[in-house]
């Protein structure tokens, strides 16, 4: 019966891709000449070359952090997502401990990311605690923490850190000592293995050590969580500080391999990607890996398909969004999945 | 003329669930149908088919000898069916005349609603059953037996020629279940059908005409009243013999572990819930507090177990107050607690069997070291209590949403049996569950007990009470009226308490407290 339905879930996952990649490829009939290459190009055009192929893996590293982050909340039904402001904020943390802590090497890297952790738990704090301690819904406050994330560190970066030397918007450069090193000439961003390794160890932290047991239990019913004698504020609210460190990081992995400054002038958008990539996980953290993964896909897939062919670039986020809203549409093909149970069960007894 | 057939109906439920397998049945025109089965054996399934809350997978009905598709409550009513739900359907803080009329008001002019025809309309109906509903005033404070009298008004002023009433009797006294078959029988007299369903089966053989039988989603058989006894109903339920054999030897109780002292509650409206609440609990002995639902035994449980933090007063165990407490301290302090609720408190749904019998004791060995949760303990620890506890199931990751009412009882049960826990607060630990698991966990209560262990059962089923007590309390509006051993006392008594119609003095409490 397990068996039966796991094939039945991967059955539905690729139908949805069909049927998204059906009604996209239409779509792009009414935008492009050329539908077929174009689509061949989407579907492909991350393998087609070294350098697509790396820029797939390294905008897969942002996604899986973030992904992860809200994975953890979500397992506890606990709807902090504020993951966007979190990133920003811990990359600002990454940024202050960059450009002021001593230049010794490893170290000076490894605070910096220590740094970014920080700043984004901080920043998690604030609603958990207000959660915690009064009863605010975490879904409003840590909505609202991504503005005040977001104005405050543009207000701190382009008044106090601001590089007048550079021709942008942007911070001091970092030193050298704090740099996450990029491997090969396509500057794969060395985070891909710390997310991945970070996500291995959030699955183990949910599945095999009773604080994970709790928040799985906490995450189904909370009442039974106290009525068992679980702490169950206590957890609901170090599991969003844990969040918000994870999400925070991303921000730190983000700049202090690929930008070295802090470099955004507008929300990146990834804390909000990442509530895509955990539902597609199902909020567990193994699967966060192939999620991020698959979404980062679909992504530069489309990025491609923009730059090579002059496909409206609205045509691909489009795409993109169709493709995504019809994999989580949990409801789609249920009653095909409804007839499979109903004959299984009847068989099965 | 057949009232309401159903021809080869399955339904499976997305989970997986058959709970209905090809089943037969037809009820006639003018009769008391009763549908008796344990939990989960499809009773109520086949009755929310009836009603169109659910759909089948497969099959046929029929109404009134016509085949139909009901697909929602509204078609059910406009075919003329009315059901009466276990927890009623009504808007506490709307009149009774409101509440019966809700979306069928009388309208006078275009806006305005006609309550003067309402209320006649109201009237005429209640008069042909002998009713008696106070029209202008609010259900909220109204007692259950009104309430359901309302819910069949509601029915009948919608037209409804067949009634469907699902365990209706569970919430009354034995005084106002009488009341309620004398309705049930003029209704029929009147020409209409009603189909119930129950769990109690001395009301089964005193009003129903006939009798169907369920078992494991399929109907065993229907039978005419008088070819059937209880015992034979029972065993046709179970599928097998079936011996009721709790035999409860007299025992001394031993020394006092828990005192209840003066406890207050008043709820945030104001409503004073609990009131001078006395008593304790030795150890060897089942106290009983009985009381019809919604007297305060909700509450005071929640208090007693530290999910209800605001109430005044003491309760001391081992010289500690533990008034107030976290329930991670009550527990360690040794309260396990069966709940009222086991589908909202005392079961994760979504997790495994495995994981819902450890959830008091996930942190200690051999369960968890450290840090890490040994997944294989579990594992082997769910295996055991399956089997010494008699949950039937396929194995211990089976996620508990797919046991019916009775398996997860016995879940609840064995993670709260198998404690180190010296007392035992066992709240209507078999409300809904079939016979068999029932005479179980009564029997594992009455074992605990001789273990020298104390248990606090809180009841509204005067036959287990009478079954498995030592002592008996009767609450009624928050307060201990009676304070009884149980001895010599019937059913009836015990209802005059719990209706407020008799009562012992304090002094009298007081005195047989001490003894």
């Amino acid at each position: 019966m397990k068996k039966t339905l796991l094939v039945l879930e991967f059955t539905r996952f690729v139908i949805t891709v069909g049927i998204a990649l059906l009604i996209g490829y239409i779509f792009l009939l009414f935008s492009t000449d050329k539908p077929y290459e174009a689509f061949k190009l989407f579907l492909t055009g991350p393998l087609t070359t070294q350098r697509r192929f790396f820029e797939f893996l390294n905008n897969s590293v942002p996604l899986m952090m973030t992904g992860l982050a809200l994975s953890l909340v979500f397992q506890a039904k606990v709807f902090n997502i504020g993951a966007e402001g979190q990133l920003f904020f811990g990359a600002f943390g990454a940024m202050l401990f960059a450009l002021n802590f001593p230049q010794v090497s490893w170290l000076h890297l490894i605070m910096t990311l220590i740094g970014s952790a920080l700043f984004g738990s901080i920043w998690a704090f604030v609603p958990a605690f207000l959660r915690t301690k009064w009863k605010a819904s975490e879904l409003v406050s840590s909505l609202m923490m991504n503005y005040i994330s977001y104005f405050l560190v543009l207000f701190l970066v382009n008044n106090y850190f601001r590089d007048k030397s550079a021709g942008a918007l942007v911070s001091y450069r970092f030193p050298q000592t704090a740099w996450l090193s990029v491997i090969t000439k396509y500057r794969l961003n060395s985070g891909l293995f710390i997310a991945v390794l970070l996500s291995i160890l959030m699955g183990l932290l949910i599945y095999r050590t009773k604080w994970g047991y709790q928040i799985r239990v906490i995450g189904v019913n909370k009442k039974f969580g106290l009525y068992s004698g679980m702490r169950t504020m206590s957890i609901m609210f170090w599991v969003q500080i844990l969040s918000g460190a994870v999400a925070g990081l991303a921000g730190g992995i983000e700049l202090t391999a690929m930008y070295r400054r802090f470099v955004w002038q507008s929300l990146p958008g990834y804390g909000f990607d990442g509530i895509i990539v955990a539902i597609l996980a199902r909020n567990n953290p193994f699967l966060v890996i192939p999620s991020a993964l698959f979404i980062a896909y679909l992504r530069i897939g489309a990025n491609i398909m923009g730059r090579t062919t002059g496909v409206a670039p609205e045509i691909v986020i489009v795409l993109q969004s169709l493709m995504i809203l019809l994999i989580t549409a949990e409801a789609l093909l249920e009653k095909f999945k409804q007839k499979a149970i109903a004959k299984e069960a009847m068989k099965g007894e | 003329m057949k009232a309401i057939e159903a021809v080869n109906i399955t339904k499976v439920y997305p989970n997986g669930v058959v709970a209905n397998r090809g089943v037969n049945l037809s009820i006639e025109q003018g009769e008391v149908h009763a549908i008796v089965g344990e939990n989960g054996a499809g009773k109520t399934t086949l009755m929310k088919i009836f009603f169109g809350i659910e759909r089948p997978t497969s099959g046929e009905l029929r109404v009134f000898e016509k085949p139909v598709h009901i697909s929602s409550p509204k078609e059910a009513i406009s075919l003329g069916i009315g059901m009466v739900h276990q927890h009623f359907m009504l808007v506490p803080s709307f009149t009774v005349a409101e509440n019966i009329m809700l979306g069928i008001e009388p309208k006078k002019g275009f806006f305005s609603v006609d309550f003067k025809k309402m209320e006649n309309v109201i009237t005429e109906y209640a008069k042909r059953l002998n009713f008696e509903v106070p029209i202008w005033e609010k259900v909220l404070d109204l007692p259950v037996g009104v309430k359901q009298r309302i819910e069949i008004l509601k029915a009948l002023v919608r037209g409804a020629r067949i009634l469907i009433l699902d365990e209706p009797s569970s919430v009354l006294t034995p005084q106002e279940v009488n009341d309620l078959f004398d309705v049930l029988r003029r209704l029929v007299q009147d020409g209409l059908t009603v189909i119930f369903i129950t769990h109690k089966l001395n009301e089964v053989k005193q009003i129903a005409n006939r009798i169907t039988i369920m078992r494991n989603a399929q109907v065993v058989g229907t039978y005419e009243n008088r070819e059937v006894t209880e015992t034979d109903i029972v065993e046709l339920m179970i599928g097998r013999k079936f011996e009721y054999d709790i035999k409860r030897e007299r025992r001394e109780p031993g020394e006092v572990l828990l005192t209840v002292k003066d406890v207050n509650y008043f709820r945030e409206d104001g409503a004073h819930i609990i009131k001078n609440l006395s008593f304790s609990l030795r150890a060897g002995e089942i106290l009983a507090i009985a009381g019809l639902e919604g007297n305060g035994q909700k509450e005071f449980v929640e208090i007693l177990t530290g999910l209800r933090e605001k109430a005044e007063g003491k309760i001391l165990l081992n010289g500690t107050n533990i008034l107030g407490a976290h329930p991670k301290k009550i527990r360690q302090m040794g309260i396990s607690h069966i709940p009222e609720d086991r589908i909202e408190v005392g079961c994760a749904l979504d997790l495994p069997i495995s994981e819902n019998l450890i959830s008091d004791r996930f942190h200690t060995k051999p369960f968890s070291g450290r840090l890490i949760y040994r997944k294989r303990q579990v594992l082997e620890f769910g295996k055991k209590m399956m089997k010494e506890f008699d949950v039937r199931a396929k194995s211990p990751t089976t996620i508990v949403r797919m046991l019916s009412g009775g398996n997860m009882q016995k879940v609840v049960v064995a993670r709260e049996m198998t404690n180190s826990a010296r007392i035992v607060i066992a709240n209507q630990p078999t409300h809904g569950i079939d016979v068999a698991s029932s005479e179980f966990i009564r029997k594992k209560l009455i074992q605990m007990r001789d273990d020298g262990k104390a248990v606090l059962l809180i009841s509204t089923d005067l036959q287990e009470i009478l079954q498995i007590a030592d002592r008996i309390l009767v609450l009624y509006k928050g307060e201990i009226v009676a304070h009884l051993k149980n001895e010599n006392i019937t059913e009836t008594d015990l209802g005059y308490y719990m209706l407020g119609a008799k009562r012992q003095s304090d002094e009298q409490i007081k005195e047989s407290m001490k003894v």
